[in-house]
């Protein structure tokens, strides 16, 4: 897997056993990674870059971005 | 996960190009400045610039690690190759061009460069043989320093030492902000370097320089909606700050990972290449973290590099100066092949996004 320096790929957490955790990239892409930057739960996802988890997301805030998109969309109507 | 197709609806897509049409001014140009290579990728990839009206410009600043890594740090890194190190670096590492010639170069001259995806695959391949001596070249914006960091204070290995090359992106963008014939109206600024750093550090931005400054993702819609929030904040003569990216970078950014970097490296003056020195702009190790520095450690001396072949245009690529195809080696001496300059190298540099995608500009 290349490393691209600007991104950073969600992945669903498998399991965690101290600051690393298995996570899935989707399409079976299984990989460890390391997790002391993050609240890493089973289950939900991280943003991963370069093998390091640096953010968890959670399905919520995936919602929002829809809800904001929305708001900005209608914001402009008047 | 929400299907990614989501951010990628042609019909949000269609509604968000109606509306920047209406708020764009009918004279003058307004020009939006990204400072992400993967920004970059999506716009070109996906044919943004196609979508907006002639006279918005979105042009693409000093967003690509690769691109700005000076010669200097490449030299010392084949200098210490030359002294049977083992360079571990990150795959577009190896082929940025020094002063003369590339990691790559040294590599196929038999020396010990070894591509990793991963900080800790570095770690992992020092702890297996101990009794050689490594160094992970540790090039990256603040999106890649925690995991420098988390390594360095692990003191995971004695036999392994880094390069370190960390660039922090805010006084770049300051550095654009105050360049006169740029005339920027606007930032796009980089969504994962915000996942770390948060919003707070860009605040000079509307408030000093009166620059609308909207932190986005990476899918088209993301910097569509980008644009168009710029252009609100233009019509209502109000800059702000504002985060259109908020599923991956929350206000404050990753506070561990601050906590982390500013624990392990002192913030001091350093070259970008292309831009020249820029203060405040680099990361260096702490005292207490010194036995690791790979230049200390192995007594390396770093000379003044060359950065720039004959003819390459990169520095003026860089600030969105020119684009890639007014340079007179692009796709001709300069090829992702054979890259020239370093903006060609890595798959975020400008020259080699536009060399692997049709861009379609708006403004012919
Ligand atoms: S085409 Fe090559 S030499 Fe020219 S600016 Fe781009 S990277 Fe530099």
């Amino acid at each position: 897997m290349l490393t691209l320096m600007c991104l950073a790929i969600p992945a669903r957490v498998i399991s965690v056993v101290g600051d690393k955790a298995q996570v899935d990239f989707g399409e079976k892409v299984l990989r460890e990674v390391n997790v002391t930057l993050v609240d890493a739960k089973v289950g939900e996802y991280v943003l991963v870059h370069a093998g390091y988890a640096i953010q968890a997301i959670s399905q919520k805030e995936a919602q929002e971005t829809l809800s904001l998109w929305n708001e900005v969309l209608d914001a402009g109507k008047e | 996960m929400a299907d990614s197709q989501i951010y990628r609806d042609p019909e949000m897509a269609r509604r968000v190009s109606d509306k920047i049409k209406a708020l764009t001014p009918k004279t003058g140009i307004v020009k939006i400045c990204h400072v992400c290579g993967t920004h970059e990728w999506t716009i070109s990839h996906f044919g943004i610039r196609s979508l907006l009206p002639k006279n918005i410009e979105v042009i693409a600043g000093p967003g690509c690690p690769v691109c700005i890594l000076p010669a200097s740090e490449v030299d010392a890194a084949m200098q210490m190759a030359k002294k049977g190190l083992v360079i571990t670096c990150f795959g577009d590492v190896l082929r940025v061009p020094g002063s003369h010639g590339s990691l790559l170069d040294a590599k196929a001259g038999g020396a010990d460069v070894r591509v990793v995806y991963s900080t800790s695959d570095a770690v992992t391949m020092a702890q297996v043989e101990p009794q050689k001596e490594f160094v992970f070249f540790a090039v990256g914006f603040e999106t890649t320093a925690p995991s420098t960091a988390i390594e360095v204070q692990r003191k995971a290995a004695e036999n392994l030492s880094f390069l370190i090359s960390h660039r922090i992106v805010p006084p770049a963008m300051e550095l654009l902000a105050k360049m006169d014939d740029l005339e920027l109206n606007g930032f796009i600024a980089p969504g994962h370097v915000s996942t770390i750093i948060g919003l707070a550090p860009y605040s000079v931005f509307p408030e000093k320089y009166h620059l609308p400054t909207v932190v986005a993702g990476f899918e088209p819609l993301d910097l569509l909606f980008a644009v168009y929030m710029i252009l609100k904040q233009i019509s209502e003569g109000k800059p702000k700050l504002e985060n259109e990216y908020s599923r991956g970078v929350q206000w404050e950014g990753n506070v561990k990972a601050q906590r982390l970097i500013s624990e392990t490296f002192d913030v001091v003056d350093g070259k970008w290449r292309g831009l020249g020195v820029i203060p405040k702009s680099t990361l260096a190790l702490k005292q207490p973290y010194a036995g690791y520095d790979a230049i200390r450690k192995h007594n390396i001396q770093i000379q003044d590099g060359i950065d720039s072949q004959p003819g390459c245009r990169c520095h003026l690529v860089v600030v969105g100066k020119i684009k890639p195809d007014a340079c007179p080696l692009f796709l001709r001496k300069c090829t992702p092949q054979n890259p020239v300059g370093a903006c060609m190298v890595s798959m975020e540099g400008t020259c080699r996004v536009w060399a692997k995608t049709a861009n379609v500009p708006n403004t012919k």
